[in-house]
């Protein structure tokens, strides 16, 4: 599909300025464009559901990074590490690269989806897709997918989430800090 | 313990638009959880959509009224009361269906495509909105409160003399 | 062609997290990598021109079930972004943590310094 190649093409193109300027606003603000590009990409590859919460989810994590980083060490930090572990490093991402190159000769054809593979017995998606309105009485396959077929799924996701949110508490829990503040201001 | 001053929050337009707004953004995240078993959506974008309105009046009016309309404590036990939910939905298919999860409350094929149509879904939709809308809000006050209190101590390091890095 | 575009997404995301010394940088690579894994998944289960998997009243349910996208990578896709979420909020509490401690977002720095 040609507009699901220039819009990746943008995505690309906006990832490489997030990640190569120097100015954190601008790739923060950059970030949330790429995702922004990937709703629309989305709604294109027929997933509504995905592209409302990836619009939703993606002006949160704006709000997050902006006011976790905004008054801070704005443009200082520059450069890369030193030179023995940047090599090294970057032979580790083009091995990467290389794998995933050698690993997309498996994958099916763009447009021929994973379940038209898998014929005898018939994969899993298109059970859920032939059984699903009967089955569950739910008229979007994806929510009952979700709730019903796979609920052990999302009970673990809500545990990861509730735990993250938990750990994201703890680390800035005020007490530790205020014991900390007193330190730095005693030993002047 | 001292209280930093809040933010005060933003300008006297972005203040009116949230005064109307903030209403409609909530109304229109449990919609789209409520309706999450017939149209897209579900539990988790609505329950995000409901966090943004809050966090919306939090970022127009400032820490304070964002926190008097949500305290953190009310947050932290309705986050609970969400997974619990789920939880409970879960544990009554067990006890009712015969299996973890079992959809026990069955609706026939007359009601489909309308709103109590289909059994748990819904129900454990409303646990999730709920539990994924308040952990986000609470997880924001919290950085945000960070943010004004290092400012403050950044502010001291700088009247040191220390470098500013 | 396409997932030749989609490994270069995930690769730059990944290149960010190894290479960068601002902490923030390191974040914002990962949720770079994040958004080409979830587009890879979705990209696997489309059908050439196909339908969202939601059914309308005037459906038939075999054309349905002929020619939706599949929906198990979408339901999968959808709680790895919210969890997503969950996760960039924790390390964005650890880096102002950091900065709070250090007094700066550089790794480097934060090597060296003890204590």
């Amino acid at each position: 599909m040609d507009i699901l190649i220039v819009l990746m093409v943008l995505m690309i193109v906006g990832a490489i300025i997030a990640v190569e300027t120097t100015n954190l606003l601008s790739s923060i603000v950059c970030v949330g464009a790429v995702g922004f590009l990937l709703s629309i990409a989305f709604l294109f590859l027929g997933a509504p559901d995905i592209a409302i919460t990836q619009l939703v989810v993606e002006i949160l994590c704006l709000i997050i990074l902006i006011r976790a980083t905004i008054s801070r060490d704005l443009t200082a930090v520059s450069g890369d590490r030193e030179f023995f572990g940047l090599t090294v490093t970057l032979a580790t991402v083009l091995a990467v690269a290389a794998a995933g190159i050698l690993c997309m000769a498996d994958f099916p054809a763009f447009g021929q989806s994973v379940m038209d593979r898998i014929t005898d017995p018939p994969a899993a998606s298109s059970r859920y897709l032939a059984a699903g309105l009967e089955k569950t009485g739910a008229a979007n396959i994806v929510t009952s997918v979700l709730l019903d077929f796979r609920a052990y799924d999302t009970l673990g996701e809500a545990t990861v989430l509730f735990c993250s949110i938990l750990g994201a508490l703890a680390v800035l829990r005020r007490k530790a800090r205020r014991r900390e503040s007193e330190e730095t201001e005693g030993d002047e | 313990m001292s209280e930093l001053p809040a933010n005060e929050g933003m300008s006297l337009i972005v203040q009116t638009v949230t005064r109307w707004l903030k209403a409609f953004i909530l109304l229109f995240g449990v919609y789209i959880v409520i309706y999450g078993h017939l149209t897209p959506g579900g539990g988790f974008a609505g329950g995000v959509i409901v966090a943004c309105s809050f966090i919306l009046l939090t970022l127009a009016y400032g820490q304070r009224r964002g926190l008097k309309a949500v305290s953190r404590g009310v947050a932290g036990e309705m986050d609970s009361v969400g997974a619990l939910i789920f939880l409970a939905v879960a544990l009554a298919g067990m006890i009712a269906g015969g299996a973890f999860f079992a959809n026990f409350i069955e609706t026939g094929e007359a009601a489909r495509f309308t709103l109590p149509s289909a059994g748990l879904i819904p129900l454990s939709n409303i646990g999730i909105g709920l539990k994924v809308g308040m952990s986000l809000f609470l997880v924001f006050t919290v950085l945000s409160a960070m943010h004004v209190a290092v400012s403050g101590s950044r502010r001291r390091m700088i009247s040191r003399g220390e470098d500013d890095r | 062609m396409i997932y030749a575009l989609c490994l270069i997404l995930i690769v730059i995301g990944l290149y960010a997290v190894v290479t960068k010394k601002n902490v923030v940088k390191i974040v914002i690579g990962l949720a770079i990598a994040e958004y080409g894994i979830n587009l890879l998944l979705i990209l696997i289960g489309y059908r050439k021109d196909g339908w969202a998997p939601i059914v309308s009243p005037d459906m038939d349910p075999a054309a349905f079930a002929a020619s939706s996208v599949d929906p198990i990578p979408q339901a999968l896709v959808l709680t790895s972004i919210v969890i997503s979420l969950g996760v960039l909020a924790l390390m964005v509490a650890l880096c102002i943590r950091l900065y709070e401690r250090y007094g700066t977002f550089d790794v480097t720095e934060m090597r060296r310094l003890r204590g």
